[in-house]
């Protein structure tokens, strides 16, 4: 007869992270003109993996996938939400004392490696990549963070960055389109420049498909492996609904943060096409 | 030698008796084949209609104490957008089976017709979701409805229909028989169970559409029930559904008098991997308990 007992303690902890739980917001932080950092109490986030996400339902509007952009060993959990759509733009009227509710931390995040490594934020993309630098000040060799937007306006988290970075061996690089900060153009001309004259370990990326793709693309020319953090139509959250699948991966579960290997398999779809909310497959 | 978890339904040759529950992933060709290189013997669609759906706004998934509730609200692309999907699945030995839904009898004859056109080995008709108005349980809880849907889908298609009951109705065995009687080649038992979820803090219910469907391990005795009872009640093969985690869970519905079984939140909670811990399970008992193979278990708890 088989046993089973290995699997309880795995199920009970899904189960439990994806239990509903209400949070106080204890602060509200303006990060740009349509970004908050909002910041909350939660003890099953405190063991979270940067990279992995939650399920933040707004009561009687919405419950929206949204990475954290800071985990803490006492609990202290933020994410970081730009004011897109009708979801975030409630969320972002929140005050400090209100009430959200979270499920999760949910998939797989990034993994911290040794070495020269880039860290390559495009827009609220740059969040999870907050916690992950936390993580990677410990293990890596050299830390360049890119952080690419469309204008000065849009720029996050540079006093974050540099407070992080003060003591390691590390370099940060803006880019803006319209040339209003740091260097014009976009983020991918700047990583283009330096895999051609370094040997990077790893790239880390997060933020609009097409800069991700293009990420890829370049990390694949210089053959250097990449984690990349993916965003698709979420409803469960825990691999069962294939509202977020791509190629044969669920990014719920098998992701956000997907390995070169990964996308390579996914190459037909990635860039490409996502699911509609109807299931349909659309062009990006 | 032949293979000793080989099942049949209608004219439906299975590998092994586990099979992708509707609504569980479901939306691509990829992601079903995946699941059959998982280990499951078939694997069935998500449920499709003639026009696309966008199904209900977030929340859509709530989990309880006792198992998930959920209220996805049919999202579906459209039967015809489907046909693509099926390019990798028609090469498969792992039958694909279509769950179709309608607002009426016409409209569940026409996509079953494109069901099978693009591919499909057999139909589950959703009469049965609890959260869906004038389709689902409505219709699966009114047996002269339920018989007319099933004889419009068995004249357009010469495919195995498949009936998936809802278990919120007073006496499942007379709309499991109305099904047999209209020409029903299977039975499913059972979808989830209509409920519901109230958040303390703010309090409002959690799902956006309010009602939900419960599944998962709390609703797997009823499920057993309306297996065990079914099974007295028709002549034709049962396929188990609801809550079924690992192998303990597969054999008690076998023993009940299902002959295939349905899987669906145990993914969330074990992955993929959970069909093949399933066969392996039920391989294990077989051999430990002196069966040939699972025919011999088959509604066997009916005799004691």
């Amino acid at each position: 007869m088989q046993a089973h007992s290995h699997k309880c303690s795995h199920k009970s902890s899904i189960e439990s992270a994806n239990r509903m739980r209400t949070v106080e917001l204890l602060e509200v932080k303006e990060e740009n003109c349509t970004t908050k950092t909002l910041t909350f109490q939660d003890q099953i986030c405190k063991l979270a993996e940067p990279g992995q996400f939650l399920m933040v339902w707004i009561p009687g509007v919405d419950e929206i996938p949204i990475s954290l952009s800071g985990i803490r060993c006492d609990g202290v959990t933020s994410i970081t939400v730009n004011a897109v759509g009708d979801a975030t733009r409630v969320l972002n009227q929140k005050k400090k004392g209100e009430i959200i509710g979270i499920r999760g931390p949910f998939g797989k995040g990034f993994v911290p490696v040794k070495g020269n490594v880039m860290v390559i934020g495009g827009g609220t993309g740059l969040g999870p990549m907050m916690p992950l630098t936390e993580k990677l000040v410990e293990t890596a060799s050299k830390i360049t963070v890119m952080s690419g937007v469309k204008c000065q306006d849009n720029l996050l988290f540079l006093d974050r960055i540099a407070k992080l970075l003060c003591d390691v061996n590390s370099e940060t690089i803006c880019t803006t389109e319209d040339g209003s900060y740091g260097f014009e153009g976009l983020v991918t001309s700047q990583l283009e420049k330096k895999l051609a004259n370094e040997k990077v370990d790893m790239i880390y990326t997060c933020g609009p498909e097409p800069m991700m793709y293009h990420v890829f693309r370049l990390a694949e020319q210089y053959n250097v492996p990449v984690q990349a953090s993916l965003e698709r139509i979420m409803r469960c959250g825990i691999g069962l609904c294939g509202s977020c699948v791509i190629g044969e991966i669920r990014v719920c579960k098998d992701g956000p943060v997907l390995t070169s290997e990964q996308l390579r398999r996914i190459k037909d779809e990635f860039g490409k096409s996502r699911l509609d909310w109807t299931g349909k497959k659309v062009k990006q | 030698m032949s293979n000793p978890l080989a099942t049949q339904i209608a004219d439906l040759k299975l590998s092994n008796p586990t099979m992708l529950a509707a609504g569980v992933l479901g939306y691509t060709g990829l992601s079903m084949k995946r699941v059959i290189e998982s280990g499951a013997g078939a694997v069935v669609t998500k449920s499709m209609g003639l026009e696309p759906r966008t199904g209900y706004c977030n929340p859509t998934v709530v989990q309880t104490d006792c198992g998930l509730l959920n209220a996805m609200g049919l999202p579906n692309p459209g039967i015809s957008h489907f046909k693509e999907e099926m390019q990798e699945l028609n090469k498969l030995e792992a039958p694909t089976i279509f769950s179709i839904y309608g607002f009426s009898p016409e409209d569940f004859a026409e996509v079953a017709k494109i069901a099978v056109e693009i591919g499909a080995a057999a139909v589950e008709l959703n009469v049965s979701c609890p959260h869906v108005k004038k389709v689902g349980a409505q219709v699966g809880s009114d047996p002269s409805l339920l018989m007319e849907i099933v004889k419009r889908v068995q004249n357009q298609i010469d495919k195995p229909v498949i009936v998936k009951l809802t278990p919120n109705v007073t006496d499942i065995t007379e709309i499991a028989q109305a099904a047999q009687k209209a020409g029903a080649d299977a039975i499913c038992a059972i979808n989830t169970v209509k409920a519901m979820a109230i958040d303390p803090e703010t309090c409002k219910p959690i799902l956006a559409n309010k009602y939900g469907g419960l599944s998962g391990p709390a609703i797997k005795p009823v499920g057993v029930r309306c297996v065990y009872d079914i099974y007295d009640a028709v002549d034709i093969p049962i396929i188990g559904c609801g809550g079924i985690s690992n192998w303990q869970d597969a054999v008690e519905y076998l023993l009940a008098g299902a002959c295939a079984l349905q899987i669906g939140t145990a993914i969330a909670f074990q992955d993929i991997t959970v069909f093949k811990s399933v066969t392996d399970g039920i391989t294990n008992y077989l051999e430990h308990k002196g069966f040939n193979n699972i025919k011999d278990i088959i509604g066997l708890a009916h005799e004691m």
